[in-house]
């Protein structure tokens, strides 16, 4: 592909950049793919757990942005913006996926319900001072699939794409306490999830 | 959790987040700090729930796809505009 023509310093700040999109500035739209795909990409692929699905989430989101920049209120950042357009195209997807293939007899984790620790065994992993090992990053990639989406989108936002609790909250267009809610459920269902692995393998599991 | 505490621990379990994301206020830590020091089962859930975190925060992000940035151009129709010099005597990067 031949090197394409953008400039990042057109724009002296966001507001410019958002000016010029409402004006519908192609160079604008170029721009803000530019800056923000990679991370829009990082939270569809957490998201759908596919890297063909998130891509077309990625597209499904820019098309909706260049094309309603007028949704934008200015009121956060673009690039929170950004992530609740993401957001909003996962989460769809995901309901299809799941009208498409739910089953009766397959039980389904509740976004509410009990989330009581049970696993009280302790951890040797020590994740600040360790790399971790391919083997580790697949069973934490594989418990985030099995959040419930909207729990998900809290966690992923929160803990994995280090969005503030404000912005995180703004993104999923719920309230702080309501997000700290779900990220509380998901964390402690994460832990019990890790637990099974770390807990049984205290030591072999560390790169 | 022992069947006496577990009341308490469950009371206590809904603060753990703001506890280890540092935003819980002073005496409710003070009272959270001083159980863990006689719950050993709480001292586990706070420090793996930490854990869990940490652990997630330094997972390190597949990067997105060499072809993915060509491909939104493509869909928003901006190729030829980016192709084309006269997209504003840009800097090419």
């Amino acid at each position: 592909m031949p090197e394409l023509a953008i400039d990042l310093t057109r724009y002296a700040d966001e507001d410019a950049l958002v000016k010029a999109l409402l004006a519908g500035d192609k160079h604008a739209c170029a721009c803000l793919v530019k800056i923000n795909s990679s991370q829009m990409y990082a939270l569809a692929l957490r998201m759908m757990g596919d890297a063909a699905e998130a891509e077309d989430v990625v597209q499904e989101a820019f098309i909706s942005a260049c094309s309603k920049a007028a949704s934008f209120e200015r009121r956060s950042k673009l690039s929170t913006w950004l992530y609740r357009i993401t957001t909003n195209a996962a989460l769809m997807r995901l309901r299809k996926r799941r009208d498409d293939t739910v089953s009766l007899d397959e039980p389904q984790v509740s976004e509410e319900g009990d989330s009581f620790p049970r696993q009280l065994g302790d951890w040797s992993v020590d994740p600040s001072r360790e790399a971790l090992s391919a083997e580790l990053r697949a069973v934490l990639e594989g418990a985030i699939e099995t959040l419930p989406p909207t729990l998900r989108s809290a966690f992923v936002l929160r803990d994995i794409q280090g969005l503030s609790t404000l912005e995180a909250a703004d993104a999923l267009e719920i309230t702080e306490s309501a997000l700290k809610v779900r990220l509380h459920r998901a964390r402690l269902l994460l832990r019990e999830k890790l637990a099974g692995y770390l807990t049984d393998h205290p030591t072999e599991r560390m790169a | 959790m022992s069947s006496s505490q577990h009341g308490h621990c469950r009371d206590l379990l809904q603060d753990l987040n703001d506890y280890i994301d540092g935003e819980l206020d002073e005496t409710l830590c003070s009272e959270l700090e001083r159980h863990m020091r006689e719950c050993e089962n709480c001292r586990v859930v706070v420090d793996t729930l930490r854990k869990t975190v940490l652990l997630y925060n330094h997972l390190p992000a597949q990067p997105a796809p060499d072809a993915l940035e060509a491909r939104l151009f493509k869909c928003l129709d901006l190729e030829a505009f980016l192709a084309a010099p006269a997209a504003g005597g840009a800097t090419s990067l």
